[in-house]
């Protein structure tokens, strides 16, 4: 019952909101369009907060893995700009499948890299891995701009995935669609290995008390090492999304969107891929109806969201004990 | 080879504290050894030092006959030590299940084993499909030992077992320990006297960081001016 209670907000917020907006077909779009933005914030977000679990790392560099998973895809999806501009379904996915491989394999590989030769040395100590995180960061954002250019690059979403169709009254776009579906796909599947596997269950258990799995005579150097480059390849395949989601890539996107990435994974509870989830439809729920509501607030809401969400849960939605 | 695990001029840094300053003592094979001391004497310390969670600065640590001074800790599980840490380390999160599950390295836990465990706390397969974090002090307890032994080791690592733990459920500890140490090392430090007395054959007494009283249970267990000196309580004042 209690475990429920967070997860209940999600449609408790929707539900809220029915009456403030008024009109159905309008809140039917606002909702998917929150819906959307969580799933894609989620995807970003969920490798970050298990390795922040793991490992007690605070990861800032984590925003280049998204822009260089969005500027990989961008890459391949401007040399198959015929498959894209097609209208047909088999011609678009000849496209975005290899973009979206490169962007995941791209991300993993720098995270690994990231991981072996800037966080390995500062393990444990806090400070060092924000300064180091960050500096990795702004690396990365200029070597992006050596390698793509400085300017913006507009990035066209797929013939079959532009426009909206039509539930009832309420405008839906086909691409919101998708990105529901797909981070729908990805929490599955996340929930499923935690939940199903011997790999899930070590993990769960090194973000309680990660003394006490190496006790056990688990290495959990590799785990985490397997998880941190896991993660770096959702956050390149969530850059991929969200730049498609923008229309174009810059290099500072990776930066600009750790901002909420933070927030979520902190009203979720550090180290909860459940709470990540939650908090990032809430996240992603507010920011559209509050926009539509009162945009003037629209800036404050996340930072809103989260101060009321630690007054109630001051460790977040689902606290990891960590020991 | 009778010595299962030494220890000699064993020094352990936390930090800038120098905690550890030259720890001496073995443990034999097939026995129990009482590691005993005051508060803050360094007897945590000493285990974590064994299991590699803390580094030794200084000295050797053997086992089986083969140094594990700088051995990583998941290779001195592997190697067949198993530890019961003093917070117990319990993975709250996990069922009871899930907890004894990970302890059985590479594989699925033994039958006859787990009915053996559940002779030794009952409690376990009572809430074997519970989270361990609802399971009261005590449960947790036995969760931590009964995960310890989940598979045969050869030397077992436990700090405190009944700390915090009422009169009955110390008595069913003492019971299990008894049983668990027919075959099987074990190196347990205790505050319990009671505890210490009734299930130690060696003992080994720690202060300010060093081994100054080692030998037989027994022979302290009859000492009291010497548990005075060395424990400040006499075996009477606990009975
Ligand atoms: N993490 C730590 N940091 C600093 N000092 C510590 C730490 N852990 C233990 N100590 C100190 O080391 C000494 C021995 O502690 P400990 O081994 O826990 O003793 P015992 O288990 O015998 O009560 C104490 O003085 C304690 O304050
Ligand atoms: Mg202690």
């Amino acid at each position: 019952m209690k475990r429920h209670l967070p997860l209940a907000l999600v449609p408790a917020a929707a539900l809220a909101a029915l009456p403030l907006v008024g009109s159905t077909p309008t809140w039917v779009t606002l909702t998917v369009a929150g819906l959307a933005m969580g799933m894609m914030i989620f995807i970003m977000a969920s490798g970050l907060t298990l390795v922040f679990g793991l490992m007690d790392v605070m990861n800032f560099a984590h925003g280049a893995f998204i822009s260089v998973g969005a500027y990989a895809a961008a890459s391949v999806l401007i040399a198959l700009r015929a498959d894209m501009q097609a209208p047909s379904l088999a011609a678009n996915l000849s496209a975005i499948v290899p973009a979206v491989a490169a962007a995941i394999a791209l991300a993993g590989l720098l995270g690994w890299f990231f991981e072996r030769v800037v966080i390995r040395p500062v393990y444990g100590d806090h400070l060092k891995q924000i300064l180091v995180t960050m500096g990795g960061l702004i690396v990365v954002e200029q070597l992006i701009h050596v390698a793509w250019g400085p300017d913006i690059i507009p990035l066209p979403r797929p013939a079959t995935l532009t426009g909206s169709v039509l539930l009832g009254d309420a405008a839906i776009e086909r691409y919101r669609m998708l990105a529901v579906v797909v981070g729908l796909a990805v929490f599955a599947a996340m929930w499923l290995v935690l939940s199903r596997t011997r790999l899930g269950l070590l993990i769960r258990a090194g973000v309680e008390n990660t003394e006490m799995v190496e006790s056990l005579g688990y290495r959990i150097r590799r785990l985490f090492v397997g998880v941190f480059v896991a993660g770096s390849g959702l956050a390149g395949l969530g850059g991929v999304m969200w730049a498609m989601y923008q229309e174009s890539v810059t290099a500072s996107m990776g930066m600009q969107v750790m901002v909420v990435i933070f927030i979520v994974i902190i009203i979720g509870g550090l180290g909860s891929v459940g709470g990540c989830f939650v908090g990032a439809l809430l996240v992603g729920l507010v920011a559209n109806y509050i926009g539509y509501l009162a945009p003037k607030l629209a800036l404050g809401s996340n930072i809103l969201l989260m101060v009321l969400i630690l007054l109630w849960r001051p460790r977040g939605l689902y606290p990891v004990g960590k020991s | 080879m009778d010595e299962l695990l030494a220890l000699s001029g064993v020094n352990t840094h936390i930090g800038q504290y120098h905690i550890l300053q030259g720890v001496d003592f073995s443990v034999k094979k097939n026995s129990l050894t009482m590691l005993l001391g005051r508060n803050g004497a360094g007897k945590t310390t000493c285990l974590r030092t064994i299991m590699g969670l803390w580094r030794a600065s200084a000295g050797k640590i053997h086992f089986q006959g083969k140094e594990i001074t700088r051995t990583a800790t998941p290779d001195l599980a592997r190697l067949g030590i198993a530890y019961v840490p003093e917070n117990m380390g319990i993975f709250a999160g996990l069922t009871v299940k899930e907890n004894m599950v990970l302890a059985a390295r590479g594989g699925a836990l033994d039958e006859r084993r787990l009915e053996w465990i559940f002779g030794l706390f009952p409690a376990m397969k009572k809430f074997w499909g519970s989270a361990a974090g609802n399971l009261s002090g005590g449960q947790k307890q036995m969760l931590a030992v009964s995960r310890a032994i989940a598979q045969p080791r050869e030397l077992l690592l436990v700090d405190e077992p009944t700390k915090g733990l009422a009169p009955a459920i110390i008595a069913a500890m003492i019971e299990a320990f008894r049983e668990l140490k027919r075959d099987a090392t074990l190196l347990v430090v205790e505050q319990n006297f009671h505890f210490a007395r009734s299930l130690g054959d060696a003992v080994a007494v720690m202060d300010s960081g060093r081994i100054v009283h080692a030998g037989a249970m027994a022979e302290l267990a009859a000492d009291e001016a010497l548990q005075q000196r060395l424990l400040g309580l006499s075996l009477a004042a606990h009975q």
